[in-house]
């Protein structure tokens, strides 16, 4: 029984949410594989082999990597696939774009963002926006999943020395190509995998009073920035920063939401936060429900004084 | 060209639903139910694109219960132009929806198919990918934008940190994310239209696909509750409760 890992990296640099990816493989059982498949790649194939737990990297090369798409990796991924017991990927936007590719072609189910690992073919994850979690049981003799990484403790990143093995590459498909993309370059720490969060709601009113209210209460607080549904959009915060059941599930050890009323799709993306704070003038605010602090004020007044006070 | 829609009947998104008491599911006798709100974005865009004149047919599909006809029917309100029900009772799981998609693929021959990037019932986020694979298309899931130029699909992404561009050749496969477009409201008139709208019922044999199950859910639990916390007064408060009680700063 042997776990593939397939990697997120940038071609230098392993993302975090493949950490969390490997910790639920060896809670799977048997050996870790990690398959980095990129460009120029071999960095990001020597961080991979730093890993602990690793057993091996499978390293394939070639351009129709360089910018993950789907087409390819998965068809990567399917070219190695046998031997395995179990194919796991991050639930990102990339391990979900390919994951359900590869467990298609190989005619099995995928188990979506799996929160636990109660044996090698039984998985805990949350249905209807986190209002219940269902306990499956792939009957498959492969297992694909994608793992939800507030599910599981990174893997410590260095410490481990794996092998890293070259395999072929397979040819990129004709069929895709990747144009360009837009990625915000901030030195804040990546939603998903940030100690502290604040986020902001409609109730801040406008993209500036967003910028104005929120960005200072992150610099002191060295925390990322999310963003209620409400609040992307309507144009205040950009997309990849909306918190809930179908944008980012976060875990941190502290949540600020700022102005958000709390709908159930948004409780689902932030309620096993370990500390909620809401700041929210409404008092019957759902938010509320689940904070372990609440204040009932004016948020274009208390996040200011909060900011001095910190 | 032609543009297939699969649309999914789900618990409407305003229903907080309850886990049954013997475990065995979550309880939707007598709840609202509605289509899933990212394939109502992926009709919309459909029958955009053919107000642009870039598609010239929009056909809705669902896979289910009888009672996925109104679905269907809210589809063509909406504006799809005619409505395919796959009809099974048995749970029908991602893999077997792509399968029977693939058949229907393969039976209309459309240039595109637009589907809703997940359910919000089962949140899988599988069934277009699956249906890229099954068919061995290009896919642009997670869709904000699309555009047909020089017989290409051109489409931004929403993905983690920003936006990517990519261009598939055709037929190629959408899946919607919320930024894509905001539905229109349905009008009485266009209900009315909808009712003689041409639906045509196939069972999964008819479309050779088998119903097989892949996952067996072993139970259906309450989530850990989250207790209230306390109000704090003021902002001087909260500042000492999360340094010195909750140790968090």
């Amino acid at each position: 029984m042997t776990t593939l890992v397939i990697a997120e990296h940038d071609n230098t640099l392993i993302k975090s949410g493949t950490l969390n990816t490997v910790t639920a493989a060896l809670q799977c059982g048997g050996d870790v594989h990690v398959l980095v498949a990129g460009s120029n790649a071999g960095a990001a194939a020597a961080a991979a082999a730093a890993i602990v737990g690793v057993a091996k990297v499978l390293h394939a090369e070639d351009a129709g990597f360089a910018h993950g798409l789907a087409e390819n990796v998965s068809a990567q991924v399917l070219a190695m696939a046998s031997g395995y017991s179990h194919i796991l990927f991050a639930a990102t936007a990339s391990g979900k774009n390919i994951a359900p590719r590869v467990a298609a072609k190989l005619d099995v189910a995928q188990v979506s963002e799996i929160s636990k690992v109660d044996s090698p073919d039984t998985f805990e994850r949350a249905i209807y926006a986190g209002n219940a979690i269902a306990t499956v049981q792939s009957l498959d003799a492969i297992k694909v999943l994608t793992v939800r990484t507030t599910g599981f403790d990174a893997a410590p990143a260095t410490g481990g020395s794996a092998a890293v093995e070259a395999v072929t590459a397979v040819a990129a498909s004709a069929k895709a190509t990747f144009i360009g993309a837009e990625i915000a370059k901030n030195d804040r720490p990546e939603l998903t995998a940030a100690k502290i969060v604040v986020s902001g709601g409609r109730a801040l009113g406008s993209a500036e009073k967003f910028a104005e209210v929120m960005t200072p209460l992150a610099d002191k607080l060295g925390a990322a920035m999310g963003a209620s549904r409400a609040a992307v959009d309507a144009g205040y915060a950009p997309n990849d920063w909306q918190v809930g059941q179908t944008g980012k599930i976060v875990a941190p050890q502290l949540y600020v939401a700022c102005g958000i009323s709390g709908a159930i799709q948004h409780l689902a993306g932030m309620k096993d936060s370990k500390v909620i704070v809401a700041i929210n003038k409404d008092a019957e605010a759902p938010i509320f429900s689940v904070a372990d602090y609440g204040l009932e004020a004016d948020l274009f007044v208390a996040v200011p004084q909060l900011v001095a006070a910190l | 060209m032609k543009v297939l829609v699969p649309v999914k009947r789900v618990v409407d998104y305003n229903v907080k639903v309850r886990v049954k008491s013997d475990g065995t599911g979550v309880d939707i006798a007598n709840v609202k139910m509605s289509m899933n709100p990212f394939d109502e974005i992926a009709i919309e865009e459909a029958v955009r694109l053919r107000e642009k004149g870039v598609v010239t047919e929009v056909i809705a599909v669902s896979c289910g219960v009888t009672q996925c006809q109104e679905t269907l029917r809210t589809a063509m309100a909406i504006g799809a132009d005619r409505a395919i029900l796959v009809e099974c009772t048995d749970e029908l799981q991602p893999l077997t929806v792509a399968k029977l998609l693939k058949a229907l693929f393969e039976k209309e021959q459309p240039g595109l198919v637009i589907l809703g990037k997940q359910a919000i019932d089962d949140d899988c986020n599988q069934t277009g990918q699956m249906l890229a694979a099954l068919c061995d298309l290009p896919q642009a899931t997670f869709a904000s934008k699309v555009e047909i130029v020089d017989g290409l699909l051109r489409a931004t992404r929403e993905v983690d940190g920003g936006m990517e561009v990519i261009s598939l050749t055709l037929p190629a496969i959408i899946t919607t994310d919320l930024r894509l477009n905001e539905p229109r409201y349905v009008t009485l008139p266009n209900i009315m239209k909808a009712k003689k709208k041409q639906m045509d019922v196939f069972k999964p044999a008819d479309l050779g696909v088998e119903v097989k199950s892949h996952l067996k859910t072993l139970k259906v639990s309450e989530p850990p509750q989250r207790s209230a916390g306390i109000k704090v007064p003021d902002v001087a408060t909260l500042v000492d409760k999360l340094k010195n009680e909750a140790k968090v700063i």
